[in-house]
């Protein structure tokens, strides 16, 4: 497996508290990788210097061989990385199709166009997507009227309508009923390997990380204190001490 | 609040009431559109149309004219020129007056004088002042009754050169056309009479957003002799007590356009100011041309003495009836030949409406300034007939084209 | 010396009432979000309410500090009156949909206040015991003027004792920072909110009040201070009051300068102040980043969906009826008189303005309180082509919106930076100087007296001009919406719905922005070249702040939510307008219909199609239910 994410000592100081500090690592295509630990440890922090929103410290951000470190989210976005975000973000005034069919736009750089009717254009793509996340039958129904796991969906479908190489994803469970967790996550890893994308996601549900991850990073106050795969990282000592520590153990050593 | 509810209950009644007497008073009636800013500057406009209907119900109760009566009919242009315009076609379209009258506001009387050229319809502009209404944007079918800023600045400006020590002189005027075209004139004219005089320090407030502190310092800085003042309305009162308080009018001549009309000069009550060179209108020392009488019955209408506006009004209407009986006809081509040259009498005098401008000759009335019985009032002044301060033939030709 | 001390002393005192009206706008926008218009109208009744109390008992130093009081307690109380009767009603109207009732509210004062205290300027008596001047270095200064540089810092002081030693200023202050918060509040909001308004509304009755020995009390001065107010707040940072104070002296001082130098600069001050603080400092002077600034529309969480057949049926049916006036008028001359052609005329095109203004800010999500530079900028575009250079109609009216585009091309850039009420403040502040250039460069513009006599050619007929209105104005507004419903449009949805999400979709928000402002611009242009052909005169009346918000309120009035508000907005407003026109209480009939209508249609006229009963008339879809 090829690396498409690499990470090199990021840091990232908010007056003087450091949230992300020397992190490095790299991640593969099709590979489901979950970044843990406790509240305040800077997995945001992290993930938006990923994707941009963020400008880092120091550090450096690779895709492929090249930089991404310094361009707007939008760019970063060009470049072939997803994203979503722990509460869902999607367009309040349009249909489920249409959210699917402005990010498809988007992508195909159609947005400038004034003529044609966007409701027309790239629908069998924007279908086809809805396919793959089980939202077909939805397809023209308002986003503010859909149960949260179904946005939840939506959002996932919108992040796959680029083609990314690397998926970004901030609690994509959260909010969630425990079985539609199961459902979405078992859905992104099913088609991270499908489409050979590499999943990059922070997780507070211990079964859902330790279900689906190939590999685990564990953050505390923004140093990355161990990396593995899941049976590695359950069983070491700093991090459950952590977990421990901070009181919030949620499946460690259970699953 | 319960008066405010019954006002405006019999407002929405008047409406109807207007709406249904629009279709009913036929031919009986010759219609005069008023188009004037009625709720952007009611201290003097309401004060113009109470002037106006007293003349009409005064004309109407000695047969009218034409065996008919007048019937005045008035809207408010909100002292938009857009909204002038588009009253004025209601006026026509609507209501169908033979004519349209009034206004106050310079760029609203130019719009509507634009209108009624293009439309060949008679606009008989009461007050806007600017000199292009008759002169360089002037026109067939417009005329105009009141001396123009340049006309007053003029008379001005004639009686400040005779007071010899003022040499040093600064302006004050509100930042716009009216207040530009003010000093313009009076320094024009008192350049002329006095080649000695300097001109420093303009100062050019907002209009009615003066802060007047900070005006009054800036003129003090200028330490000039002698201050010509164009601020009016709530400009000017705060503008005399800023001025007063910080001791700038102490020692200095002070000249003021408009400064003498009821409209301004009465709010101020006891701070009026004293000893300034004014133009403005001492109705309560007017006896000539039986203005005396005008001003009894005026009170006796409406319980309430005249302003300037009041006497604009009046003879507006003065006017319409002297050349309707002149033309005898309503057709604007005939009207028009009639306003031209028309003479008629009025209680501030004879007054001609000039052929080769559309200028009317009505003067003004230039004096002094003091406090009577906590009053500010006007002493030892006398009336100038406009047609000594209007442009020769050959000048007005250049500027109409 | 002396000078120098006195200057900034007077540009001190001219900041005191400034602050006070401007602190208690800042506050009640702060914890309720509504940008209250009517503001100044307190202000005004601050003055003259403090009047007639002054009048009443102020014969001594003691009594007459009483009145001052009992003024501003009374037009708090007044302010509370709104509050219940009004605006408690509307809070979960989209926001700025406030916006609207309290400009009713602000017409209604005007009429009462005329019927209360006349049409003459009152000029107020001077403060007993503060009457006289203070001569400090030989330099005369009003001893008032010390008062009211003692009283702004006392009343800064006493707001901050009380937003940060009582439990009801905490809960004032977490509401400001965080609305949500207060929602969290339960049964408090209510009586937070009343309390919000009455404090707010004291404070510009008090401004008022405290105003009046430095001139008085007189109808013009709720339009005059309104402004000003906005902008100290706005340059001071939302919802800060040290920002508001710093901002009020500021002003104040750079007043008291800024006129000894450049005499003429008295109507475009503050506006340049305000435009370079918000170009440099988006979040004013005191003001943060984080504070959340009203976005002005509600993101809707219905699909934006083509007509349903009922209202296409129902705006064909008023096209054909539009197309066929002219000639209906001439059949039925008792029904119709000629001059409904003129009145058709006058709504078309302001209804084309107002679609040009919806485009930004309903779909764009971005509120602009200075559209009328653009439609003032059209109209002198073809007028100033015609005057200068003696262009024929034919090229001239065609230059209208590339002239109106190229100024909010230029404005756009810099406005798009900003969101919310501070994005509205800087449009008005571009407007504001838009205005005042055209106003003061009378070499050029002919300044205020306008341009006058620019008619079309001899082909355009009264008939041919009214058919050419409806022709531009219908395809405008088609237009409008083929764009809404273009990708272009959709990208531009996008970043109202979802700033974030749109960013991380690869779609730029402040290009979609600034083009999307522009071609509204543009709209807006033809709107002002149509208006100047049909008058045939332009004077910088119509570039004013009036006009921009004529537009905003037939935007609101119509409903933002809609695409069919600003029409339906633009014809309402202007028919209830030639209604009330005969009246002399025309302010007043206004004010109380546009409360009334409000009250009951909170989404605005055509929201009224997506109310119950508007659904089942088939004028748009049946609801979703929530899964």
């Amino acid at each position: 497996m090829s690396t498409v994410l690499s990470v090199q000592n990021l840091s990232k100081a908010f007056g003087g508290v450091q949230a992300v500090e020397d992190v490095t690592f790299a991640v593969d295509a099709g590979e489901m990788r979950a970044l843990i630990g406790p509240n305040g440890a800077g997995k945001t922090t992290c993930f938006n210097m990923l994707n941009g929103q963020l400008k880092p410290d120091s550090g450096d951000v690779l895709l492929g061989n090249r930089s991404i470190l310094g361009l707007p989210p939008r760019e970063v976005w060009r470049r072939g990385v997803g994203r979503t975000f722990q509460i869902t973000a999607t367009y309040g005034s349009m249909t489920v199709r249409e959210n699917i069919q402005t990010t498809l736009l988007s992508h195909h750089r159609q947005i400038n166009r004034m003529w044609t009717a966007a409701r027309t254009l790239f629908v069998d793509e924007a279908m086809a997507l809805l396919e793959q996340v089980g939202m077909v039958n939805q397809y023209d129904r308002a986003c503010g009227v859909l149960a949260y796991g179904d946005l939840k969906r939506v959002e996932l479908a919108v992040a796959l309508a680029n083609d990314p190489q690397v998926l970004l994803m901030d609690e994509p469970t959260a909010g969630m009923a425990p079985r539609e967790r199961v459902d979405l996550m078992a859905l992104t890893a099913e088609i991270a390997s499908a489409r050979n994308i590499a999943v990059l996601f922070t997780e507070h549900d211990m079964d859902v990380v330790f279900a689906h991850a190939h590999r685990i990073m564990v953050l505390d106050r923004g140093r990355l204190i161990a990396e593995g795969a899941p049976n590695d990282v359950r069983n070491n000592e700093m991090v459950q001490e952590v977990y421990l520590g901070s009181g919030a153990v949620h499946g460690v050593g259970s699953a | 609040m319960k008066i405010v509810k019954t006002h405006l209950l019999t407002a929405g009644i008047a409406v109807g009431l207007v709406a249904g007497a629009a279709g009913s008073a036929g031919a009986q009636t010759i219609k005069i559109g008023d188009i004037n800013s009625y709720t952007r500057l009611p201290g003097h406009t309401v004060p113009y149309r109470r002037g106006a209907v007293l003349a009409i119900e005064q004309i109407n109760k000695s047969g009218g004219v034409m065996g008919k009566k007048l019937e005045l009919i008035s809207r408010d242009d909100k002292g938009k020129p857009g909204e002038a315009v588009k009253v004025a076609q209601e006026l026509f379209l609507r209501e169908k007056v033979v004519l349209v009258s009034g206004s106050l506001f310079s760029h609203v009387g130019l719009a509507i004088s634009a209108w009624a050229k293009r439309n060949k319809r008679l606009y008989i502009a009461a007050e806007p002042l600017a000199d292009a209404l008759v002169w360089s944007r002037g026109n067939k079918y417009t005329f105009r009754l009141r001396p123009s800023t340049y006309m007053q600045a003029a008379m001005l400006a004639a009686e400040a050169a005779k007071i010899k020590k003022a040499k040093r002189w600064a302006p004050i005027a509100p930042n716009y056309a009216y207040g530009k075209d003010a000093v313009a004139a009076f320094q024009k004219v008192l350049k002329k009479l006095r080649p000695d005089v300097t001109f420093v320090g303009a100062q050019w407030p907002g209009l009615f957003k003066i802060d007047a502190g900070a005006e009054v310092q800036a003129l003090a800085k200028a330490k000039p002799d002698a201050i010509y003042n164009v601020t009016f309305g709530s400009d000017l009162a705060k503008f005399v007590r800023e001025g007063k308080l910080r001791g700038l009018f102490k020692g200095r001549l002070v000249v003021g356009l408009l400064t003498g009309e009821p409209e301004y000069l009465d709010p101020l009550k006891g701070e009026a100011p004293e000893g300034w060179l004014v133009t403005g209108y001492p109705w309560y020392e007017i006896k000539a041309n039986d203005h005396a009488t005008f001003v009894r019955d005026y009170q006796a209408r409406w319980k309430d003495y005249p302003r300037i506006g009041s006497i604009v009004g009046y003879n507006t209407m003065l006017a319409i009836h002297a050349m309707l009986k002149k033309a005898s006809s309503t057709d604007t081509e005939k009207m028009v030949a009639a306003m031209r040259g028309l003479k008629f009498k009025t209680p501030s005098g004879p007054i001609m409406f000039r052929a080769i401008d559309h200028q009317s000759t009505m003067g003004a009335w230039v004096g002094w300034t003091k406090l009577v019985n906590g009053k500010g009032k006007m002493i030892n002044w006398k009336y100038l007939d406009g047609a000594g301060y209007l442009p020769s033939d050959a000048e007005v030709r250049k500027m109409r084209k | 010396m002396g000078e120098l001390i006195v200057t900034i002393l007077t540009g001190l005192s001219s900041a005191a009432s400034l602050f006070l009206v401007a602190a208690g706008l800042s506050i009640i926008f702060g914890v309720t979000r509504i940008v209250n218009f009517a503001h100044g109208s307190f202000y005004m009744l601050g003055a003259f309410i403090g009047y007639t109390m002054v009048q009443a008992i102020g014969g001594t130093i003691v009594s007459y500090w009483v009145a001052v009081l009992i003024a501003a307690l009374v037009v708090g109380l007044i302010g509370v009156l709104m509050e219940i009767l009004l605006l408690r009603r509307i809070y979960h109207a989209p926001e700025l949909f406030q916006l609207i009732a309290t400009f009713g509210v602000i017409l209604v004062i005007q009429d009462v206040a005329k019927e209360i205290w006349g049409n003459e300027d009152i000029v107020s008596p001077r403060a007993p015991g503060l009457d006289g001047a203070v001569e400090i270095f030989g330099q005369r200064l009003p001893e008032y003027d010390l008062a009211l540089i003692a009283i702004a810092p006392m009343v800064l002081i006493g707001l901050r004792l009380l937003f940060y030693k009582t439990r009801w200023g905490t809960l004032v202050r977490a509401a400001t920072q965080d609305r949500q918060m207060v929602a969290a509040l339960g049964v408090n909001q209510r009586w937070l909110f009343t309390g919000v308004v009455f404090l707010g509304s004291l404070l510009a009755g008090l401004g008022g009040a405290v105003q009046l020995p430095k001139g008085g009390a007189d109808l013009l001065m709720d339009f005059g201070i309104i402004a000003e107010a906005f902008v100290v707040v706005v340059v001071g940072g939302m919802g800060s009051l040290g920002g508001a104070f710093l901002a009020a002296i500021l002003i104040g001082l750079l007043n008291v300068f800024g006129i000894q130098i450049f005499p003429n600069s008295t109507l475009v001050m503050m506006f340049l102040v305000m435009a370079v603080v918000l170009v440099f400092r988006p979040w004013g002077l005191l003001g943060k980043p984080e504070t959340p600034a009203a976005t002005g529309t509600e993101i809707p969480n219905e699909p934006l969906r083509p007509a349903v057949p009922m209202v296409k049926v129902l705006a064909g049916l008023v096209l054909a009826f539009l197309i066929a006036l002219p000639l209906l008028q001439e059949l039925f001359p008792t029904v119709l008189d000629p001059f409904v052609i003129v009145q058709a005329n006058e709504i078309l095109f302001f209804v084309l303005f107002a679609a040009a203004l919806h485009f930004i800010m309903g779909p764009g999500g971005m509120v602009s309180f200075g559209h009328a530079a653009f439609f003032g900028g059209g109209a002198y575009t073809s007028a100033l082509l015609v005057f200068h250079f003696g262009l024929p109609f034919e090229l001239a009216f065609p230059a209208a919106p590339i002239g109106a585009a190229l100024l909010a091309l230029i404005i756009g850039w810099f406005c798009v930076r900003l969101t919310g009420v501070y994005f509205a403040m800087l449009t008005l502040a571009f407007a504001q100087i838009a205005w005042s250039i055209v106003f003061q460069w009378t070499e050029v513009t002919e300044g205020d007296d306008g341009i006058n006599s620019i008619w079309p050619s001899d082909w355009v007929t009264p008939l041919v001009l009214y058919y050419l209105t409806l022709g531009l104005t219908v395809a405008g507004v088609l237009l409008i919406r083929r764009i809404v419903f273009s990708p272009f449009g959709y990208a531009l949805r996008a970043g109202r719905d979802s700033p974030l999400r749109s960013e991380a979709i690869g779609i730029n928000i402040r290009r979609q922005q600034w083009f999307a402002f522009t071609i509204s611009g543009a709209f807006a242009g033809v709107a002002g070249a149509l208006f100047l052909y049909t008058k045939g005169s332009i004077a910088p009346t119509s570039m004013e702040i009036a006009r921009s918000f004529d537009a905003l309120l037939m935007t609101l009035l119509g409903g933002v939510e809609a695409l069919a508000g600003p029409v339906v907005g633009a014809a309402a407003f202007k028919l209830l307008e030639d209604l009330f026109a005969a009246s002399e209480y025309w302010r007043g009939l206004m004010g109380i219909t546009i409360i009334a209508l409000v009250l009951l249609l909170p989404k605005g006229v055509a929201g009224f199609a997506q109310t119950g009963v508007g659904r089942r008339l088939g004028l748009s879809r049946a609801e979703e239910v929530r899964a």
